[in-house]
């Protein structure tokens, strides 16, 4: 089986978000590979063991992705290959025609549903129609027998069953996996693992971003007593001034 | 003209139907929605307040069906000449909306928390980094597929509306698609989700252990229809499920209150929730992060004050 994991390189969730311009200010933020991918690599090197095949772990961005790709290339990925673009671009559609580039010819491609900056849930539907291939999004369970797969993701108040053919595009939420953690001798042996880097071949952006803002402050927190005495205060202010009883 | 996508589930709406359609009321007044379902979902046409609604009966549209779904709206869009189309970023809307989008090669925008023309240009704004920062975005080219962010545009629910009902036929054959929703497991009484429900209880670590989860659901069968949230270290701890976590790697929720119980407010934890409209907190620390951001704080025992809440909440329902 050949299987491709995409990456994404983001900023730390406990990140303090400061504005520079259009992006946010880097200097000192800790970036990660995105949290939900992390479910994509576990699940990709789990069928590589089921299977057998190859993994190649992929990330578009500048330079400093190839530390993303590192990470899952000691978490077990065969090779890495690095799309470079000058920054991190935002559209989604734009940066989906570039992966779609070099994702022909795999049987899974896995990636997280979402990417916690741009919080867009977008790539993986808007691949699999550019590969015109079969696609089922922020799975929780996943099973593949030979070209056919099942899967569950979650839907408002339930869950629902999948059934699907392979070659697909699949998308992981949090829950279908515990992701390993890299091992030392992985980690040296990840830095003699092929990383091929090339030029990123970006579609045209219809999505611009023109201002990043924050958002209004809430006013300042207060605290309206002690203990279950304050209770009658809280029914009152619920009731007078929030309105919601 | 803009074209509105009326999620459904089965012979029913959902209130992301009615949501689609509010939002698409802000770029213009002459709105369509498209109805995709199973035998029987016509009936429900007339609640929409749109001018015309589009339905595609099927028994391939029983379960959510995202192939035959999409290329259905994907065909309408490009042939009714719309401006832009409108979904809401369900786990439904999610799934299509970018999948219609890249169909028609056209600029795409989910989780939207407003929408505005200037000039040729669609302006929205989309909460990023969990709502730690606004972007802006600004979509060119016709059409636009947008994507509203749940519980966020009025839902337009209407017995009065008398739009023109025109059955619409599938692209290709929804029977014949590759992926195919096999069951649908709803939860425990068609439970309520975090990102839909108007009140949230949440609990956290401050609850001790798992067992005492009854306490925060009570507060939240107290309020009536309350949905029950949790941090993201207790779900991590296995307490609750993944799908009740609130924060970053969680649901984001603004509903219009929401009760944080023994939960300190960290960074992640209130990025999911800083939008909603009225936030109560109650935890032994006074110092908890999450009393900066409280409307209404109570410094304490959850064990003392949960329950008595809970029972004054009953009784100001009953006689208020």
């Amino acid at each position: 089986m050949k299987i491709a994991v995409l990456l994404k390189r983001v900023p730390d969730t406990e990140t303090r978000i400061k504005l520079a311009g259009t992006k946010i200010d880097e200097t000192g933020v800790k970036f990660i590979a995105n949290p939900y991918d992390e479910f994509a690599i576990e699940a990709g090197l789990q069928l590589k063991q089921k299977s057998g095949g190859e993994m190649v772990a992929i990330s578009l961005g500048p330079d400093s992705v190839q530390e993303t790709i590192r990470t899952a290339l000691a978490m077990g990925a065969d090779r890495g290959l690095h799309l470079k673009t000058d920054g991190q671009p935002y559209d989604t559609l734009s940066v989906a025609q570039a992966l779609a580039a070099e994702l022909k010819g795999y049987d899974l491609i896995l990636l997280g549903k979402m990417a916690i900056d741009d919080y867009n849930h977008a790539m993986a539907p808007a691949l699999a129609e550019l590969l015109g291939l079969p696609c089922v999004s922020a799975v929780t369970a996943l099973t593949i027998d030979g070209t056919k797969g099942t899967a569950e993701r979650e839907v408002e108040g339930g869950l629902e069953v999948l059934s699907f053919s392979l070659p697909a595009v699949i998308s992981t939420d949090k829950g279908l996996n515990k992701p390993r953690l890299p091992t030392l001798p992985g980690i040296m042996a990840a830095k003699k693992k092929p990383m091929e880097s090339k030029p990123a071949a970006l579609g045209a952006a219809r999505v611009s971003v023109r201002a990043l803002t924050l958002p209004p402050e809430r006013p300042a927190g207060r605290i309206i007593g002690e203990g279950a005495a304050a209770v009658p205060e809280l029914i009152r202010l619920l009731q007078t001034e929030a309105k919601v009883l | 003209m803009i074209l509105a996508f009326a999620e459904s589930r089965g012979t029913t709406l959902r209130k992301a139907a009615f949501e689609a359609v509010t939002a698409a009321r802000e770029l213009g007044d002459d709105v369509h929605a498209i109805i995709a379902g199973p035998s029987g979902i016509a009936a429900q046409a007339s609640q929409l307040d749109a001018s015309r609604v589009l339905v595609a009966e099927h028994p391939g549209f029983a379960q959510y069906n995202p192939e035959a779904t999409a290329a259905l709206v994907a065909e309408r869009v490009k042939t009714g000449g719309y401006r832009a189309v409108f979904f809401v970023s369900t786990a439904q809307g999610r799934d299509l909306a970018p999948r219609v989008a890249a169909k028609l090669g056209a600029a795409f925008a989910p989780d939207v928390t407003s929408v505005a023309t200037n000039g040729e240009e669609i302006v929205v704004t989309h909460p990023v980094y969990s709502g730690k920062a606004i972007a802006t975005l600004v979509l060119t080219g016709t059409p636009a597929v947008i994507a509203a962010r749940p519980s966020t545009f009025q839902p337009a629910r209407t017995d009065s509306a008398s739009p023109s009902v025109e059955t619409i036929a599938p692209v290709g054959d929804p029977s014949a698609s590759r992926v195919v929703v096999t069951a649908l497991k709803i939860g425990g009484g068609g439970k309520l989700d975090v990102s839909e429900a108007a009140i949230v209880v949440s609990g956290g670590r401050g609850l001790k252990g798992p067992e005492h989860f009854n306490l925060v659901e009570d507060l939240a069968a107290s309020f009536g229809n309350a949905a029950v949230g949790a941090s993201r270290a207790v779900v991590d701890a296995g307490w609750r499920p993944h799908s009740d976590q609130v924060g970053q790697t969680g649901k984001v929720v603004s509903p219009d209150l929401y009760v944080a119980v023994g939960i300190s407010g960290a960074i992640q934890h209130l990025a999911g929730m800083r939008t909603a409209k009225t936030i109560v907190a109650i935890n032994r620390d006074k110092d908890a992060p999450i009393f900066k951001v409280a409307d209404y704080g109570i410094v304490g025992d959850a064990f003392e004050i949960v329950p008595a809440l809970a029972a004054a909440v009953r009784e100001a329902r009953r006689s208020g």
